[in-house]
C-alpha cells in the first residue's frame, strides 16, 4: 500500500485540456472516488496513475517512488476495467491468474492462488468456463478477481459497475466497501454515480472541466458542497437552487425572490465580502430539508404543483414556478400526500446554503471555510 | 384473396428465376467434378461411363505438373508466412501508435499494391528481380507476391485490430506484463480470426495467380501448377479435356481443404470478451 501524489501535473491531447494544474494528495489506505460528469477528466487522472497516459507536465508519486514516465508494468498496480477487458482466448482460472503467469509463478501455484481469490467472489465453481460463458456480474467479479490476486500497491477502478444492472450494482458496491474495510487498500475509484462515491469514498474529489472543485470527506461534500456545481452534483435529487435579491438592513440579511419568504439571517462575514456592491446570491437546500407548509413557517416558497412522485419509503413533491424553475422535497412518510394544484413548502434556516454569483459556497462564521 | 394469390405467383416466379440462375452457375462445377472420373471426357456435361480413374494415372506420371503442385505449396506457403507475419506485425504498430496521418500511410501503400501486383508493373518488376540476381529462383516469386499482397493485408487487419477495444493490452500490461508479453499473451489471441481470414485469402491468391511465376520463372522444374497446367494443351494449343480436368481437380482441392480446415478450426467469425 502507498500514498499517491498529483503535483502540478496537466494533461493535453492536442489543443484540448483534460486534466489542468492538478495538485492531489491520497494517503495510505484511503479510498478515494473521482467523481464527475463525462469528460471531466477523472479517467485520465486514473490513467495517468496507472501509466497508460503520460502527464504533458508535472510529477507523479506513489510513495516515495516518482512514477510520472514509468511503465504500468513496473507500477506495482492493479486496475478494473469498465469493460472487464477479460481475454476472450482464457478461462476463468488463466485470467484471474495471468498477473501471477507474468510474474513467473508455476502454473499449479497460480492457479490454487486463483481460485482462493475466486471462492472469496463466489466464481470458484466457473474456473474452466470462457469469459463468454459467464453472466456480466460473474465477469465483473472475474476482473476484479484478477485485481485482487497479487499484492498491489494502489488498487484503480475505472467505473468497473457501471456495466450493471442496478441490483447487482448494489450488491457489488457493499462488496467493494467491505473489501476496503477488510484490506484497508490504497484505492483510486472513477465514477459518475455520486451514491456510489458517498457510499465507498473515504474522500471524493468532485472534478469539473479537468479541475479539482473540492475535495472532502463524503458527508463534508454533502453537507457543505464548495460550489452550486457540488451541490448540483452531489445529492439525488440534487439540492434546490434559486437566484435571490439579498440586502444587509438592521445587521441581518434579507433575502427576497418572488413567491418566497425567508426570515431575516445572520450576516457572516463570507456573506459580507460577497455581498460589497453586490445583491445576488443563490439560495440552496436540499430536498430532505423541504417539508409542505402547514402555515406559521418561517421559511417557504411557493408554487405551481408539477409532480408528486411515490418511491416507497418517501415521496418527491415538485413544485414549478412561473420562470419554469423546478423545486423538489423529499418527504419521508407512509401517508398518501394530497396536494392542491399550488404547493407551498417550508424549510428552516439552519439548513440553508448561501452562494456568491460566481457560484462559491458562503460559509457561516465558525464554519470551515 | 386475389392479392394473395398474386403474392403467391410472384413468389413461385421468383424461386424459379433464382433456380435457373443457379443451374447456370452451378453446370460448370458438376462438369468439374464429374470430367476427371470419365475417360472420354468432353466439353459437354455426361455421367462418367464407365466410372474410372485413367485420367489421374496419367496425370500423375506426368513429373511436370506433379512437380508443379509442390512448387505452388512451396510458393503459397512461403509467401503466406511472409504476408501473415508482415501484416500482423505493421498492421498493429499502425493501430496501437499514435503515428500522425497513419491512415493515409495505409490508404497510400493500398493504392501502391494494386499498381505492383497488376500487371502495368511487371516489366519494371522483371527488371529489379533482373538486377539484383533472383530471376528463375522461388524466393523472387515469394518476395514480388509478399509485396505485392502485404499492403491489402495490412489494410485488412488494420481495420480489423481497430475494431478490438486497447483495454485487452492495457489490463495485460497494468497486470505487469512488457508490450511484447502482451502483444503475444493478449493481443495476438485475439486477432488471430482476423490473421486467418487474411491467410487464407493470401494462400488462395498466390495458388492462383499465374502471370509472376510464368514471367519470373524460367526453368520448367520451377514452375507451379498454375504454369504447368499448360503441359496439358496440345502443340496445336487444344486442351486434352480429360487430363485437364484431372489436374484441375487436383489442383484445387489444397484451397478447398484449407477452407474446410480453416472453418473447422477457426468458424470464420470474429469473437470479443469486452462486455460494452
Amino acid at each position: 500500500m502507498a500514498s499517491i501524489r498529483f503535483k502540478s501535473i496537466t494533461k493535453k491531447f492536442g489543443e484540448f485540456v483534460a486534466v489542468e494544474d492538478l495538485n492531489l494528495e491520497m494517503n495510505d489506505g484511503e479510498f478515494v472516488c473521482l467523481l464527475g460528469p463525462s469528460g471531466c477528466g477523472k479517467t485520465t487522472t486514473l490513467r495517468m496513475i496507472a501509466g497508460l497516459e503520460t502527464p504533458t507536465s508535472g510529477q507523479l508519486l506513489i510513495g516515495d517512488r516518482e512514477v510520472t514516465f514509468l511503465h504500468p508494468k513496473d507500477r506495482k498496480i492493479s486496475m478494473v476495467f469498465q469493460d472487464y477487458a477479460l481475454y476472450p482466448h482464457m478461462n476463468l482460472a488463466d485470467n484471474i491468474a495471468y498477473p501471477l503467469k507474468v510474474r513467473g509463478e508455476a502454473e499449479a501455484k497460480r492457479h490454487a492462488r486463483a481460485r482462493e481469490v475466486a471462492d472469496v467472489l463466489k466464481i470458484g465453481h466457473l474456473m474452466e468456463r470462457m469469459p463468454s460463458q459467464i453472466s456480466g456480474g460473474q465477469q465483473q467479479r472475474t476482473s476484479l478477481a484478477r485485481a485482487l490476486v497479487y499484492p498491489s500497491e494502489v488498487y484503480l477502478f475505472d467505473e468497473p459497475l457501471s456495466n450493471l444492472d442496478a441490483k447487482l450494482r448494489l450488491e457489488a458496491r457493499g462488496f467493494l466497501n467491505h473489501l476496503q474495510r477488510d484490506m484497508g487498500m490504497t484505492a483510486v475509484y472513477v465514477t459518475h454515480d455520486q451514491a456510489e462515491a458517498m457510499a465507498l469514498a473515504t474522500r471524493v474529489a468532485v472534478m469539473d472541466a479537468g479541475k479539482v472543485v473540492q475535495y472532502a470527506p463524503p458527508m463534508e461534500v454533502y453537507r457543505r458542497p464548495a460550489t452550486t456545481f457540488v451541490a448540483n452534483f452531489v445529492g439525488s435529487p440534487p439540492m434546490n437552487l434559486l437566484p435571490v435579491e439579498a440586502m444587509i438592513a438592521d445587521g441581518a440579511l434579507h433575502l427576497k425572490a418572488d413567491r418566497v419568504s425567508v426570515a431575516p439571517l445572520p450576516v457572516s462575514r463570507a456573506v459580507a465580502a460577497a455581498l460589497n456592491g453586490n445583491s445576488k446570491l443563490t439560495l440552496g437546500v436540499r430536498p430532505e430539508h423541504l417539508s409542505i407548509a402547514r402555515g406559521g413557517e418561517a421559511n417557504a416558497i411557493t408554487g405551481q404543483l408539477f409532480a408528486n412522485e411515490n418511491m416507497g419509503p418517501e415521496k418527491l413533491v415538485t413544485l414549478e414556478r412561473d420562470d419554469a424553475a423546478r423545486f423538489t422535497a423529499r418527504i419521508f412518510t407512509d401517508d398518501v400526500i394530497a396536494l392542491e394544484s399550488t404547493v407551498t413548502l417550508g424549510f428552516s434556516s439552519e439548513h440553508i446554503h448561501l452562494f456568491d454569483p460566481a457560484g462559491a459556497r458562503l460559509p457561516m462564521d465558525g464554519e470551515p471555510a | 384473396m386475389t392479392r394473395y394469390l398474386g403474392l403467391y405467383f410472384t413468389r413461385i416466379g421468383f424461386s424459379v428465376a433464382t433456380a435457373l440462375i443457379g443451374v447456370f452457375f452451378a453446370l460448370p462445377l458438376v462438369w468439374f467434378i464429374f470430367a476427371p472420373f470419365n475417360p472420354r471426357a468432353e466439353l459437354g456435361l455426361s455421367i462418367p461411363e464407365p466410372f474410372s480413374l485413367t485420367n489421374f494415372e496419367a496425370v500423375f506420371q506426368n513429373g511436370f505438373a506433379m512437380r508443379g503442385l509442390w512448387n505452388s505449396l512451396v510458393q503459397s506457403v512461403g509467401g503466406v508466412i511472409l504476408v501473415g507475419a508482415g501484416a500482423t506485425l505493421a498492421s498493429y504498430a499502425l493501430s496501437r501508435s499514435p503515428i500522425p496521418g497513419k491512415s493515409v500511410i495505409t490508404y497510400i501503400l493500398l493504392l501502391f499494391s494494386s499498381v505492383v501486383s497488376g500487371s502495368a508493373a511487371m516489366v519494371p518488376i522483371f527488371l529489379i528481380i533482373n538486377g539484383i540476381g533472383l530471376i528463375d529462383t522461388q524466393i523472387a516469386v515469394i518476395l514480388v507476391f509478399a509485396g505485392g499482397l502485404l499492403p491489402t493485408a495490412m489494410f485488412i487487419l488494420r481495420d480489423f485490430i481497430d475494431s478490438i477495444p486497447k483495454s485487452y493490452e492495457e489490463s495485460a500490461m497494468v497486470a505487469g506484463a512488457s508490450p511484447v508479453q502482451a502483444f503475444f499473451d493478449v493481443a495476438l489471441p485475439v486477432i488471430r480470426p482476423g490473421i486467418v481470414v487474411v491467410v487464407v485469402w493470401a494462400f488462395v491468391s498466390i495458388w492462383g495467380s499465374f502471370l509472376i511465376p510464368f514471367i519470373l520463372l524460367r526453368s520448367s522444374e520451377k514452375m507451379p501448377a498454375s504454369v504447368a497446367i499448360y503441359s496439358f494443351y496440345s502443340e496445336a494449343g487444344t486442351p486434352i479435356v480429360t487430363l485437364l480436368a484431372a489436374y484441375s481437380l487436383l489442383y484445387s482441392l489444397p484451397v478447398v481443404i484449407l477452407y474446410l480446415l480453416v472453418s473447422w478450426k477457426f468458424g470464420f467469425r470474429f469473437f470479443g470478451g469486452i462486455k460494452a
